[in-house]
């Protein structure tokens, strides 16, 4: 992500050409802000994992002992653990329901049925639209007393089916899951169209020659065809479902109401290094601790798996 | 004529010639940017009778404050004056360093604040008292009088009482308690607003002598109320969130809402017709104290700092006076903890009767200064007992055991 400058290239006599002095101007501001904003950040929040906190003040050097406490000593450790078993959980869901329904969007788009044009628009509209905007507007859909999804579940008759979507265990996750899925289903789709439509047709066509059936087709020739997109479409869901944030943070609350079934890792995070105004204490170390460790985790896992799945890219 | 211009401009040039060797600029931080007319009234009045002092107020957005302010001091880049909260997050403050002490000799009559308010803003590593405390908050019921008359209904004396009131209602088509469940935190003033008097003032007492813990029978007869209330929520409570709750006795749809003394501005904001009344929920018996939680919200503090200790100090010092107290009461609808502070809207001069007869709101008071925070643990508790997947006597041992992992009384 963050390119090494080019050591700007020197002149016959040692001096910087004119070349060079070009590309500098060009490679300083950028890198300057990265460092600032980005790499500095980074490097601190790394270093304030391994202090001690009295409030705002460090305190002095504890080694990994922040990393041990987020990870093994209660109360965080449940909480921590929880929390990851959640991003675990959204993380497979979406891939089914987001990843899923995405490929079968795009499959349909590609093979232009009826309305394809127009449902290419309509799929992506969620996709420019807010998160802010998407958490509200579905938190009031599933408002228990004037929700649209309870009054129309009422007005055919489904009253059985009423409940307070957000407000129970059972239903709190999957109803964000749910929404998620409907705001972002258009990003997959668009990536695996993209991915689609580049397939020469004379090789689908001589495909069909050898074979009647579309399941068949599917597997052998177009999933392997789109293998470069189903990488960037898993690892950047892979990345996003561990960060998870906004959605969460908007339709249930710093605490992951109710009581701890929709608390994410981005949550809990957010609650430990700065406190929750009605509830909580503010830990930078514990904090950073959570954050280098979530850090580490996605680098890491999604480096290996972009490597994987390119390797298996090429195996297909 | 010309003579007094004359004069007129000399004086101004003295003036300004003078001034910058005088003047003492401090700056005041604060969170409530929908105050800002008022505190600048209130200022030009300090700034008239402390000649050379110039205060200059600046309010940030509530959220964000703590962090602002935080990031601030820890760079030295804070205010001379500023408003810090209360308890653990006061403490998170304080506990830098950060805040100047303050005493009955710098700052008059602080000595006869009530204990709580000044406990609210003292440090309790060394005893001191870093802030001047501003505002009480009480959780009680508010009602709509209109609905209560219109039903014969009166105020009730006892828990049954109450849970007939609530009965009444609903059958009369209306929402008894327009309290959801959705919003964490709201569990924990519902608590604090239905159950107090029903676990009654010994309790309160002896959690924070620390002679008992939260499996005692009292505090959970408290749950068992409060799964009793619940029954008059409104459907789908366990979904409906703060927004929600507000709106529900702002219209005029439900007649009681169980919450903080700060939700009344708010209600009669959003409707001015709204004809409103406060009590405080009853105990099981009409003999039993009608209890009232409250809490203080937060204080003045001044930087340990600043250039200008003196000036900060006689700021502080017009903070704390009953001049100031009376207006920031009347003018900003605040219950204030200066003695002597009378009220002219009446609604809030009932809040102010109703707090002679109160507890801590406890968990805030007493277990917000370390993790897992008895709110934290509370709020998740009541939301998941009244969702009917707990019972009472487990909220009592879950929050007992989260907090006993550093509070020593509960360790056994």
């Amino acid at each position: 992500m963050t390119a090494t400058p080019d050591t700007p290239a020197k002149g016959p006599r040692g001096w910087i050409t004119g070349r060079g002095a070009w590309i500098t101007f060009l490679l300083v501001p950028p890198l300057v802000v990265m460092t600032l904003f980005v790499i500095y950040p980074i490097v601190s929040a790394l270093a304030y994992a391994f202090y001690d906190w009295n409030g705002l003040r460090r305190e002095g050097f504890v080694g990994f002992e922040n990393f041990r406490i987020i990870l093994f000593e209660e109360p965080f450790a449940s909480t921590t653990w929880q929390a990851f078993k959640h991003n675990i959980i959204v993380f497979a869901s979406l891939m089914i329901v987001q990843n899923g329904v995405g490929f079968i969007l795009a499959y349909c788009l590609w093979r232009d049925l009826w309305g394809a044009r127009f449902h290419r628009v309509a799929v992506f509209l969620p996709v420019v639209l807010s998160t802010v905007i998407i958490g509200y507007l579905w938190k009031l859909f599933f408002h228990p007393i004037f929700g649209v999804v309870n009054q129309s579940l009422k007005a055919v008759g489904l009253d059985s089916l009423v409940q307070p979507w957000l407000g129970q265990s059972e239903t709190a996750l999957a109803a964000l899951i749910f929404v998620n899925a409907w705001a972002w289903v258009g990003f997959p789709t668009l990536v695996f169209l993209a991915g689609l439509q580049r397939i020469p047709s004379e090789l689908i066509d001589a495909a069909r020659m050898e074979t009647d059936s579309e399941w068949h087709l599917i597997r052998k020739i177009v999933w392997p065809l789109i293998a470069p997109s189903t990488t960037v479409v898993f690892i950047l869901l892979f990345i996003g479902s561990f960060n998870w944030f906004e959605l969460p943070y908007i339709m249930a609350g710093l605490d992951g109401s109710p009581f701890g079934s929709t608390d994410v890792l981005g949550l809990f995070f957010y609650r430990t290094a700065f406190g929750n105004q009605s509830a909580g204490v503010q830990d930078f170390g514990l904090g950073s601790a959570l954050a280098v460790i979530m850090f580490l985790f996605i680098a890491i896992v999604a480096t290996f798996w972009t490597l994987h799945l390119r390797k298996k890219e090429l195996d297909l | 004529m010309k003579k007094t211009f004359t004069t007129a401009t000399l004086a101004m040039i003295a003036g300004a010639i003078a001034a910058p060797a005088l003047a003492q600029d401090i700056t005041f931080w604060s969170w409530r940017q929908e105050d800002r007319a008022v505190y600048e009234e209130l200022i030009d009045q300090f700034e008239a009778e402390n000649e050379g002092i110039n205060v200059s107020f600046e309010a940030f957005e509530a959220a964000s404050y703590a962090t602002v302010l935080s990031t601030a001091l820890a760079g030295d880049q804070g205010p001379d004056a500023m408003m810090v909260r209360a308890y653990g997050a006061f403490e998170t403050v304080a506990a830098g360093g950060y805040l100047m002490p303050l005493d009955a000799e710098s700052i008059p009559g602080l000595d006869s604040f009530p204990a709580a308010a000044l406990t609210a803003e003292t440090l309790r590593e060394d005893g001191k008292v870093y802030a001047v405390p501003f505002a009480s908050q009480t959780m009680l019921v508010i009602y709509n009088k209109d609905i209560y008359d219109q039903l014969g209904l009166s105020v009730p004396q006892t828990k049954d009482e109450l849970l007939a009131n609530a009965k009444a209602i609903e059958d009369a088509g209306m929402f008894a308690f327009a309290n959801g469940t959705a919003t964490a935190w709201q569990n924990e003033t519902i608590a604090s607003a239905l159950a107090s008097s029903i676990v009654g003032p010994d309790f309160y007492a002896e959690i924070s002598a620390g002679t008992t813990d939260f499996n005692d029978p009292r505090f959970i007869e408290g749950m068992k109320a409060l799964q009793e209330y619940s029954e008059y929520f409104p459907d789908g409570f366990t979904g409906l969130d703060y927004a929600s709750a507000q709106q529900l006795i702002a219209s005029g749809l439900a007649a009681m809402f169980a919450g903080g003394s700060f939700e009344l501005a708010n209600i009669q904001s959003q409707n001015p017709d709204i004809n409103l009344g406060v009590f405080a929920a009853p105990g099981v018996s009409a003999d039993d104290p009608k209890l009232v939680g409250v809490f203080f919200d937060g204080g003045y503090a001044g930087n340990a700092n600043t250039e200008h200790p003196e000036a900060v100090k006689k700021f502080l010092a017009f903070l704390a006076s009953q001049e100031f107290a009376q207006q920031f009461a009347n003018k900003l609808g605040n219950i204030s903890p200066v003695p002597g502070v009378t009220l002219e809207n009446p609604l809030l001069q009932d809040v102010a009767t109703l707090n002679q007869s109160s507890v801590p709101y406890i968990f805030l008071t007493n277990f917000r200064f370390q993790e897992p925070s008895g709110s934290v643990l509370i709020q998740a508790e009541v939301q998941r007992m009244l969702a009917g997947e707990s019972d009472p006597a487990a909220v009592g041992k879950a929050v007992t055991d989260g907090i006993a992992i550093y509070h020593e009384p509960f360790q056994k």
